[in-house]
């Protein structure tokens, strides 16, 4: 069959392009284009295109597939970059990485595949897709330490129905390192990819500053009875129980608790006091027919931990799911909480503030009476 | 067997230059020894030299050989811009853009032809300039008015240079008596080999080299010449005819017919190759890679080294919003076989015809 494949130039999407090739199929390679790559690392004169599109490109040669390098340097910054500032001005610790999967990857790339005739698109996720009695099925991969389901929540049933993970079944990288070997392809010692593509260095401060200068402005740090203890850097720095880069001299086991993106405030507390014993859940994806009645299943608050034992509670009318862990979890706003049975994705959805993390405006004493 | 019709990318390479290459290719000297071999060289270099001249009108000394287009606009707009304010049309290729750096910008009217009252107003309002003015447009095929811009250069006291590019061998052209200070050309696009091109120059005019080395090319541009390249140029601008090209404005007129699509710069003078049909609705990169897969070979916009197609901003000077992404260029080459509209438009319809249901409200126009 005629079959799109997200090839991103690293060694995982370039062995699903000469693994499918390989078994007859007519595969079409696609490259996207994110980002400006010269403006990115900052070189003057660096090509737009970084060097990932062009090992896309000499691996669709050596495969002797037709390749194309799509444009999506505005739908990227609008739907992924934009949305990525924008988070960490409300306060939250956004994951990109879902919202590109989300909008540019599925969402458009399932669209094109349909558009030029293509009966299906395969990316290099590391993610198993399960035909299933009621229809395909999203689950963990087989290599747990490679598992990329969480990162997938937010693909809808009809693009489950589409996409193939042709890795999800792979014992570990060193497998599909040995594919790329076989397959001759250049790219098989490639390192994998770090940090988030679109800030090489890992230094998002300045992309957030720029795009969203409220993130980055300074503001008060205060305890939960709403005491300034002192001052911090900009919230796009922190994250919910984060404890390093507080600076606070001899308030040591305080974490912060929350983000107050209103009053611009870092709100923090005792490491024991971070974990909370419920979690909101907005934008919430189904992979599943939509539970009326809690039930059980296990949860990620995050891309690595290990899924742990939770309640979930879905209220149809106003979209939010109600995840109650059966120890207290830390959660962080913006980050995705991913409900599992065994090995099988459920759902997801984003993580919302939760109620308790607010604190109330500190006491002035300099203000003027009534 | 696939369907090219992206001849302003390159066309295909014509038999005479082809043969005129591999002769040269078998040249063992170098065209600047002084031995026999390397007369034999040169002899080859300078009939190449005259045919450019001959071809395109002015004097074999006059005209510089290059490795291309590109180099050819460069090296004439680095050395004419000297002292001088440099005005570029807003459509012109990147090649004379990125040469033309920080030029002012002369706009286009509707159709894509430049915008002649702008342009006297341009010249007459700051000291003296260079205009960098492409003959026809790479995405449109539109002709822009020369002869009236070079009278306006003239009055003013300005200085043109001329991206005949796409022009040359599709339409009649003189270098000699048209104003300009300069006109670059390209081997490829007149069915030679890739690698070639070629600078006219006005008698007597001086240039500094981009490159000097050696001090070929009489110390205008260093470096050995290419020269089976250029010999294939050579015989490729005496084979390009422009009267060839009326059978290529009836196919191209048939692609148009049998579509009923919008065209960019449709009322305007254009190149009889070439035709930029608007899709409504659907992203050019779309349609370039869905006839791709039916083996119809057409382009978009600007293309970047990595091959992603961008919007076009020759489209958008003309004042097209969304359709600037969501032009196709076809254009035919010299070979183009004549049941060419035919088999673009049934491979266009069946694309179309996938597409139409996705697009939003029915934008899609019926097609023939």
């Amino acid at each position: 069959m005629r079959i799109l494949v997200a090839m991103s130039g690293g060694v995982d999407s370039s062995v699903v392009a000469g693994l499918l090739a390989e078994a007859g199929h007519e595969v079409i390679g696609a490259t996207l284009q994110l980002y400006d790559h010269g403006a990115a690392v900052q070189k003057k004169g660096a090509c737009c295109a970084g060097q990932d599109i062009h090992d896309a490109r000499d691996v669709a040669d050596r495969l002797g597939i037709p390749h194309y390098v799509l444009d999506r340097e505005s739908r990227f910054r609008n739907a992924v970059i934009e949305d990525f500032a924008s988070s960490y001005a409300r306060g939250e610790t956004p994951i990109p990485c879902v919202r590109c999967n989300q909008t540019v990857k599925f969402q458009d790339l399932v669209a094109l595949a349909r558009d030029l005739g293509c009966e299906a698109l395969a990316t290099g996720h590391y993610a198993r897709r399960v035909e299933g009695p009621a229809g395909p099925e999203l689950h963990r991969a087989a290599d747990p330490a490679r598992d990329q389901s969480y990162f997938l929540f937010a693909t809808t049933r009809d693009q489950l129905a589409f996409a193939r993970f042709p890795l999800g079944d792979m014992p570990d990288k060193a497998a599909v390192r040995r594919e790329a070997v076989r397959l001759g392809l250049a790219v098989a010692e490639k390192p994998d990819s770090q940090d988030i593509c679109f800030v090489p260095e890992g230094r998002y401060h300045d992309l957030v500053a720029k795009l969203r200068p409220e993130a980055a402005e300074s503001g008060e740090i205060v305890d939960e009875a709403g005491r300034v203890l002192g001052r911090h850097a900009g919230l796009a720095r922190y994250t919910v129980g984060q404890a390093r880069g507080l600076g606070l001299p001899g308030a040591a086991g305080l974490r912060v608790a929350a983000l107050d993106a209103a009053r611009g405030r870092v709100v923090v507390a005792p490491a024991a006091a971070i974990p909370v014993p419920e979690v909101p859940v907005g934008e919430v994806n189904w992979l599943i027919d939509p539970p009326t009645t809690p039930f059980a299943a296990t949860a990620k608050f995050r891309a690595r931990e290990v899924p742990q034992p939770v309640t979930a509670a879905w209220n149809t009318e106003g979209g939010i799911l109600v995840v109650r862990p059966e120890h207290p979890v830390i959660s962080a706003p913006g980050q995705g909480c991913v409900l599992y049975d065994g090995d099988r994705v459920l759902g997801g959805g984003f993580i919302r503030a939760s109620r308790r993390a607010t604190a109330p405006d500190p006491v002035d004493s300099s203000a003027p009476a009534a | 067997m696939p369907l090219y019709l992206d001849a302003n990318a390159t066309e295909p390479l014509r038999p005479e230059a082809r043969e005129a290459a591999l002769v040269a290719m078998e040249l063992l000297g170098n065209p600047s020894s002084v031995h026999a071999e390397g007369r034999a060289a040169r002899r080859v270099l300078e009939e190449a030299r005259a045919r450019v001249a001959a071809r395109f009108g002015g004097a074999a000394r006059d005209v510089v050989l290059t490795s291309g287009g590109t180099e050819a606009n460069a090296l004439a707009i680095a050395s004419l811009r000297r002292g001088r304010r440099v005005l570029a049309g807003a459509t012109e290729h990147p090649a004379v853009l990125r040469a033309a750096e920080g030029a002012g910008v002369l706009p286009v009217l509707a159709d894509g032809t430049l915008d002649l009252a702008a342009l006297d107003r341009a010249l007459g309002e700051g000291g003296p300039a260079l205009v960098c003015l492409m003959v026809a447009n790479n995405e449109t095929g539109v002709i822009h008015p020369v002869a009236e811009a070079a009278a306006l250069c003239r009055r003013h006291g300005a200085l043109m240079h001329l991206d005949a590019v796409q022009a040359a061998g599709r339409i009649p052209l003189a270098f000699s008596g048209s104003g300009a200070e300069s006109m670059a050309i390209s081997g490829h696009k007149l069915g030679g080999p890739k690698g070639a091109g070629a600078l006219l120059l006005r008698p007597g005019l001086e240039l500094q080299p981009l490159i000097a080395g050696g001090g070929q090319e009489r110390g205008r541009r260093g470096g050995t010449e290419a020269l089976p390249a250029i010999a294939g140029l050579g015989a490729a601008a005496m084979v390009a005819e422009p009267t060839a090209a009326l059978r290529l404005a009836a196919l191209r007129d048939g692609i148009e017919a049998a579509l009923g699509l919008p065209v960019a710069g449709e009322g305007a003078p254009r190149l009889p190759n070439t035709t930029c049909l608007v899709l409504p609705g659907i992203p050019a990169e779309t349609a370039v890679i869905a006839l791709d897969l039916e083996g119809v070979r057409v382009s978009a916009g600007a293309a970047c080294s990595s091959g992603k197609v961008s919007r076009s901003p020759v489209l958008a000077a003309m004042g097209l919003g969304e359709e600037a992404g969501q032009a196709i260029r076809v254009s035919l080459p010299w070979n183009a076989p004549d049941d060419a509209p035919a088999r673009f438009a049934a491979a266009c319809r069946a694309v179309l015809e996938r597409l139409r249901g996705r697009v939003p409200n029915g934008a899609l126009p019926a097609v023939g």
